[in-house]
C-alpha cells in the first residue's frame, strides 16, 4: 500500500511535468492533466482510507542523498491525512478543470506544474519517515506555493504578500528545523524511529513541544504569526487558496499531532494549557476580524484563522486529559480536533472555489459591490450555501459534528484532578461557543450580502459555473453532508489513528455505536443523530407544505413593502460593512478602526472604515525594522576591500585556533 | 416502545397545539397587568386561521429561500418540541439530539430566519438579520453555559437524564443552579424577543428586531413564522421547567403519572406566562447596545454558577 501511495505522490509529479510538454496544447493540459490529477487524488483517499485500518507499513526508497535514502511510513495517521489531502485535492482539481479558462497557455503550462508539485510535496510530508525527507518536502511545500501565490506576480501588492508568505514560511521551518535537532539529542540518526527512541528530559522535551508549537503554528496561522494568511490567500488564485486554507494548514495540524504524540510521546498538561490559550485566542481573533471583513477572499482567510483555532482547542483539551492520565477522554479531544481539521478542509474549500466562481463569473471580491448573485448563478449558489450552514456549525451538517465532539470533551472536565484545570477547561468551550455563534453571523453576511438581496451595483452579465466548476463543488458539498449525516465511520477511523498514536481508545459503548448513531461515552451521557434529526425535520416540513397546499396556495408577487417610503434604492440594503457594526461596536477595543466621517457640509459624503491588526504595529513593524537596523550594522563589515575580507578571516582561524585548540 | 412512539408524537402534537394558547394566555395577563379589557385567550388561533386564508403575496424580489424558510422554521421547532421532556421522559426520538443539539436547533432557525429576511433586498429586513444575529450570538454561549451546569450537576447532556437525576434528588437549593437560573431566564427573554430585548408587540420599524426580519412575510408564511414563534416560547419554558422545575414529569414507564404530569405541566405554564407578563410589565424596552451588556451578564451568571458548582461540587 505504501508502495502505491508513493506511486502516487510521483504521478501527480509526472502529471506536473507532462504539462510542460512543449508540443502540449493548453487547452489540454486544462481538459486532461488536471483531471487526471482529481483521479490520483481519489486513488491517494482510497488508499489512504485502507492504510488508516492497517498496520503501519515502512519503506527505504532509493532517493536522497548517497548514504543518506528517503524512509517512508505510511500508518493510520499519515493514511488520514492523506485521505483528507487525496479527498479535498480530487474536489479542487476537477474545479480547476473548468476554471483557469482564461489564461495564456505558458502560465497555465506553470500553474499545472506548481499546482501537482505542490500536491505531491504535500504528500511526502505526510509519507515522510526521517527528518531529512521531512524537510525537502516541507520546504517543496512552501517553495511550491509560494509561486502558486505569485502567479500575478506584476501586481506588487501580490508580490509583498507572497513575499511576507514566504519569510513567515521560513521562520517556521527553522523552528521546526530545530525541533528535530533537539529530539535527536545528540545520538543515532534522523530517521523517526530514532526520535522516537531519543529519551528527552522534561525540560527538552518542552523545549521540542514549544519548537514544534511556534514553526508548526507559523504555517497554520497561530495568533500572532497569522498575518500572512489574509495577504497570501486572497493574492492566490482561487482553487490554489482553497488548496493552501484546506490542505496546506492541515498539514501544520498533522506536524503538530506526529511530533507531540508521535514522536516526543510523553505529555503534559501543561503544553496543552498552552494550545488551549493560543487556540481561544486564535479563534476569537480570527472570527472577529473574519467579521470585520468586505473582501470575500480575505474574510475566508481570517475565518480559516479561526478554525485553526478550533482545532487547536480540540487538541489542546486533549493534551490536558492524557497529561492527567484520563486517556479516554483524551482520545475524545483528539478525534474532535482532527475530524474539525478534515471538516474545515471541505467546507473552507467549497467556500474559496464558490468565491473563485464568483470572481470569475462577475468579476467581484468586494462583497459591498455584489448582491443578488442567487438568480444568476442558481448552482453556485446552492452549494455555497451548504458551505454557509456547514461552517456556521448547524445540524444536521458536518461543522456542528467536531464542534459538538469537542463540546463532549470539555464536558468530561470533572474527570481532571486539578481543581483550577478542571474549571478552565470548561470555560474554553464558552469561547468555542462564543466563536461559532459569531461564525453563524459572519456567513449569514457573507450569504446575504453576497447572494441575497438585489445588486448593488451595475454588473455585466454574470453567468453561473461551468460544468467542472460545478462538479468540484458538488463532489465538496457532498462531503459536507456525508460527514455531518454519517459521522460514526469517520469517528471509529479516528479512533484507529488515535489508538496507533497512543494505545487509547474510546469506550466500548462508542465502539459499538451504529452507522447513524452518534455516541462519544455511553448512551445515558450523550448521543446525537444527524439522520432521525434531518428525517423529523424534513417529515414536518413535507407535511406541512402539502396540508397547507391542500387548503389553498394562492400566491401573489408584488413589489418589497416600502414602508411608505417608495424610493428604495439598492444601496439602501445593508452593506457588510453595515452588518459588522455591532461587532465593532461591542468588541472596539480589538480592531485598530480607521474611521473617515464627513462633515455637515460635505457635498460629496463618502464615509469609509477601515479595520487593521493592530498586531502590524507592536510586532511586525517593529521586527522588519530591528532586521532592517542589524542589517545596516552587518553591513559596515562589508568594506568592498579584499584586504579586509582576509584580515576577517585571519581573525576568524586564530579564533577557531583558541577554540578548537 | 411502541408506548413510547405514541407519547412522543402524542407530546409533540400536545406542544405545537397548546403553543397559540400559552401566548394568548400571555397577552390576556398583560392586559389584566396594564389595565386593559383582556382579548380573548384563544385570540392567536383566530390569528392565525385568518392567515391561513388568504392569499400570500411574495416580493418579485424573493429567491427560493424566502419561500422555504417558515417551513424550516416550524420543522425545527417541532423537532425541538419533540426532544424536551415535557410529560415524561420516555421519548424514543430525544436521544437523536442532546441539549447541544438543541441550541444548534434553534441557532439553525435563527440563521434561516436572518437568511431570508435579507433576501428581499429591503433596508428593513438587513437590519433585523443584523440584530437578530447580534442577540444570537451574545445569548448562545450564556445558554449553552447555564446547560453545561445542569450536564455537570447530572453527568449528561440527555434532557431525559438530566431530568430523572435533578428531580429524584433531596430537596435543597443549589447555588450553582439559582445562578444558572437566573442566567437562564435572561436568555429566555432575549431569545423569544420579549421585553426588555424586543417588543413582540412593536411596529415602530426602528425599534424591531424580530418584527423587522418578517416584515416580509404574509398569510399562510407568516401563520407558520407566529406559530413557530409560539413554539419556541413553549419550548424555551419547558426546557426552564426541566432543568430548575422538574418535578411532576413522568420517569420512563410509569404511565400513572401521565395525569398528573398533564396537571402539574399546566400548572406551571400558566404561572410562567403570568410570570413573563410581569416581567414584560415592568420593564421597559433597553437601547439595542445595552442588550450586549444584559446578555453578557447573563453569560457571567452562567460562568459563576459553574464555577461554584466546581467549588462546593453542588
Amino acid at each position: 500500500m505504501l508502495a502505491a501511495a508513493l506511486v502516487a505522490a510521483l504521478a501527480w509529479l509526472a502529471v506536473g511535468l507532462a504539462g510542460l510538454v512543449p508540443a502540449g496544447n493548453a487547452v489540454l493540459a486544462r481538459r486532461v492533466l488536471f483531471p487526471l490529477g482529481a483521479a490520483v487524488g481519489l486513488a491517494l483517499a482510497a488508499l489512504g482510507a485502507q492504510a488508516a485500518w492497517a498496520p503501519a507499513e515502512t519503506l527505504v526508497a532509493p532517493l536522497g542523498l548517497p548514504d543518506l535514502p528517503f524512509h517512508l511510513r505510511l500508518d493510520p495517521l499519515a493514511g488520514f491525512f492523506l485521505l483528507l489531502l487525496g479527498a479535498v485535492s480530487a474536489g479542487v482539481s476537477t474545479y480547476c478543470a473548468g476554471y483557469f479558462r482564461e489564461e495564456t497557455p505558458l502560465r497555465l503550462r506553470l500553474i499545472c506544474l506548481q499546482y501537482h508539485v505542490f500536491l505531491a510535496a504535500m504528500a511526502f510530508v505526510i509519507l515522510a519517515d526521517d527528518a531529512y525527507l521531512f524537510m525537502v518536502a516541507w520546504e517543496t511545500m512552501a517553495l511550491a506555493s509560494y509561486f502558486l501565490v505569485t502567479t500575478d506576480h506584476q501586481r506588487p501588492a501580490i508580490r509583498n504578500a507572497g513575499f511576507l508568505y514566504l519569510l513567515v514560511a521560513h521562520i517556521g521551518a527553522l523552528a521546526v528545523l530545530l525541533c528535530f535537532g533537539v529530539m535527536h539529542a545528540g545520538g543515532g540518526d534522523y530517521t523517526f524511529d530514532a526520535l522516537r527512541e531519543a529519551q528527552l528530559s522534561p525540560f527538552w522535551a518542552s523545549v521540542a513541544f514549544l519548537l514544534a508549537f511556534f514553526g508548526f503554528g507559523a504555517k497554520a496561522g497561530l495568533l500572532p504569526l497569522h498575518a500572512w494568511l489574509p495577504e497570501a490567500h486572497p493574492a492566490a488564485p482561487s482553487p490554489v487558496s482553497a488548496l493552501m486554507s484546506g490542505v496546506m494548514i492541515k498539514t501544520a495540524i498533522y506536524g503538530m499531532v506526529r511530533v507531540v504524540y508521535d514522536l516526543i510521546g510523553a505529555v503534559r498538561w501543561e503544553w496543552g494549557l498552552l494550545v488551549l490559550v493560543v487556540g481561544a485566542a486564535t479563534a476569537l481573533f480570527g472570527i472577529l476580524f473574519a467579521l470585520a471583513q468586505q473582501d470575500l477572499k480575505r474574510l475566508l482567510a481570517y475565518s480559516s484563522v479561526e478554525n485553526i483555532g478550533i482545532v487547536l482547542l480540540g487538541l489542546g483539551m486533549s493534551l490536558v486529559f492524557f497529561g492527567f492520565g484520563q486517556p479516554e477522554a483524551g482520545m475524545l479531544g483528539l478525534i474532535a480536533s482532527l475530524y474539525h481539521a478534515f471538516n474545515h478542509a471541505v467546507f473552507k474549500s467549497l467556500l474559496f472555489l464558490g468565491a473563485g466562481s464568483i470572481l470569475h463569473a462577475s468579476g467581484l471580491r468586494d462583497l459591498n459591490a455584489m448582491g443578488g448573485l442567487v438568480r444568476p448563478m442558481p448552482a453556485v449558489a446552492f452549494y455555497f450555501l451548504i458551505g454557509t450552514l456547514s461552517i456556521s456549525a448547524l445540524p444536521p451538517l458536518n461543522g456542528f459534528v467536531s464542534e459538538w465532539l469537542t463540546f463532549q470533551t470539555a464536558l468530561q472536565a470533572p474527570l481532571i484532578e486539578h481543581g483550577v484545570m478542571r474549571s478552565l477547561v470548561p470555560l474554553f468551550a464558552a469561547t468555542l461557543a462564543l466563536s461559532a455563534a459569531l461564525t453563524a453571523m459572519c456567513f449569514v453576511k457573507v450569504y446575504g450580502v453576497a447572494f441575497l438581496g438585489r445588486p448593488r451595483t451595475q454588473q455585466q452579465a454574470v453567468h453561473d459555473a461551468s460544468l467542472a466548476e460545478r462538479l468540484g463543488l458538488a463532489w465538496l458539498s457532498a462531503g459536507c453532508v456525508v460527514l455531518g449525516l454519517f459521522p460514526t465511520a469517520l469517528l471509529l477511523t479516528l479512533n484507529r489513528v488515535g489508538e496507533s498514536l497512543t494505545g487509547a481508545s474510546l469506550g466500548a459503548a462508542a465502539l459499538e455505536s451504529s452507522w447513524f448513531w452518534l455516541v462519544p461515552t455511553e448512551p445515558a451521557r450523550a448521543s446525537y443523530s444527524p439522520v432521525i434529526f434531518l428525517l423529523v425535520v424534513l417529515a414536518v416540513v413535507l407535511v406541512t407544505i402539502r396540508v397547507v397546499l391542500l387548503y389553498h396556495g394562492r400566491v401573489r408577487s408584488a413589489d418589497p413593502w416600502d414602508c411608505g417610503f417608495p424610493e428604495q434604492g439598492t444601496r439602501m440594503q445593508d452593506t457588510a460593512e453595515g452588518f459588522a457594526q455591532p461587532i465593532r461596536q461591542i468588541f472596539g477595543p480589538v480592531y485598530l478602526l480607521k474611521r473617515h466621517l464627513p462633515g455637515p457640509d460635505d457635498s460629496n459624503p463618502r464615509y469609509s472604515v477601515k479595520v487593521e491588526d493592530r498586531h502590524w504595529y507592536w510586532l511586525y513593524l517593529p521586527l522588519a525594522r530591528l532586521a532592517g537596523y542589524l542589517s545596516a550594522k552587518v553591513a559596515l563589515l562589508q568594506r568592498g576591500r579584499i584586504s579586509t575580507y582576509l584580515l576577517y578571516s585571519f581573525f576568524t582561524l586564530i579564533a577557531l585556533l583558541v577554540f578548537v585548540r | 416502545m411502541n408506548a413510547g412512539v405514541a407519547l412522543q408524537v402524542l407530546q409533540s402534537i400536545l406542544v405545537v397545539l397548546i403553543a397559540p394558547l400559552v401566548m394568548g394566555w400571555v397577552n390576556v395577563c398583560r392586559a389584566w397587568l396594564q389595565n386593559r379589557s383582556a382579548p380573548s385567550v384563544w385570540l392567536p388561533y383566530y390569528t392565525l386561521a385568518k392567515l391561513f386564508h388568504k392569499d400570500a403575496i411574495i416580493a418579485h424580489t424573493a429567491s427560493p429561500l424566502f419561500r422555504w424558510m417558515p417551513y424550516v422554521l416550524f420543522g425545527c421547532m417541532w423537532l425541538a418540541a419533540g426532544i424536551v421532556p415535557v410529560l415524561a421522559t420516555d421519548l424514543p426520538f430525544a436521544p437523536a439530539a442532546d441539549i447541544i443539539a438543541l441550541v444548534g436547533v434553534f441557532a439553525m432557525a435563527r440563521v434561516a430566519t436572518a437568511l431570508a429576511a435579507m433576501d428581499t433586498g429591503t433596508a428593513f429586513g438587513g437590519l433585523g438579520a443584523r440584530r437578530e444575529m447580534m442577540v444570537g450570538f451574545l445569548a448562545e454561549p450564556a445558554m449553552l453555559m447555564t446547560l453545561f451546569t445542569a450536564a455537570f450537576i447530572s453527568g449528561s447532556t440527555q434532557l431525559a437524564t438530566i431530568v430523572d437525576t435533578l428531580a429524584h434528588r433531596e430537596f435543597a437549593i443549589y447555588p450553582s443552579l439559582a445562578f444558572a437560573g437566573v442566567a437562564f431566564l435572561m436568555v429566555l427573554l432575549a431569545e423569544n424577543a420579549r421585553i426588555p430585548v424586543d417588543n413582540p408587540t412593536t411596529h415602530l420599524e426602528l425599534t424591531m428586531i424580530h418584527e423587522a426580519m418578517i416584515l416580509e412575510y404574509s398569510a399562510r408564511h407568516l401563520a407558520l413564522i407566529e406559530w413557530a414563534v409560539a413554539i419556541k416560547l413553549v419550548a424555551y419554558m419547558t426546557i426552564g421547567f426541566a432543568l430548575f422545575l422538574p418535578w411532576g414529569i413522568a420517569p420512563a414507564g410509569d404511565w400513572g403519572a401521565l395525569p398528573l404530569a398533564l396537571a402539574a405541566l399546566a400548572a406551571k405554564l400558566a404561572l410562567a406566562g403570568a410570570g413573563l407578563a410581569f416581567l414584560e410589565t415592568l420593564l421597559a424596552k433597553m437601547r439595542i447596545f445595552l442588550v450586549a451588556e444584559f446578555l453578557s451578564t447573563a453569560f457571567m451568571l452562567a460562568v459563576l454558577g459553574m464555577l461554584i458548582h466546581f467549588l462546593v461540587r453542588a
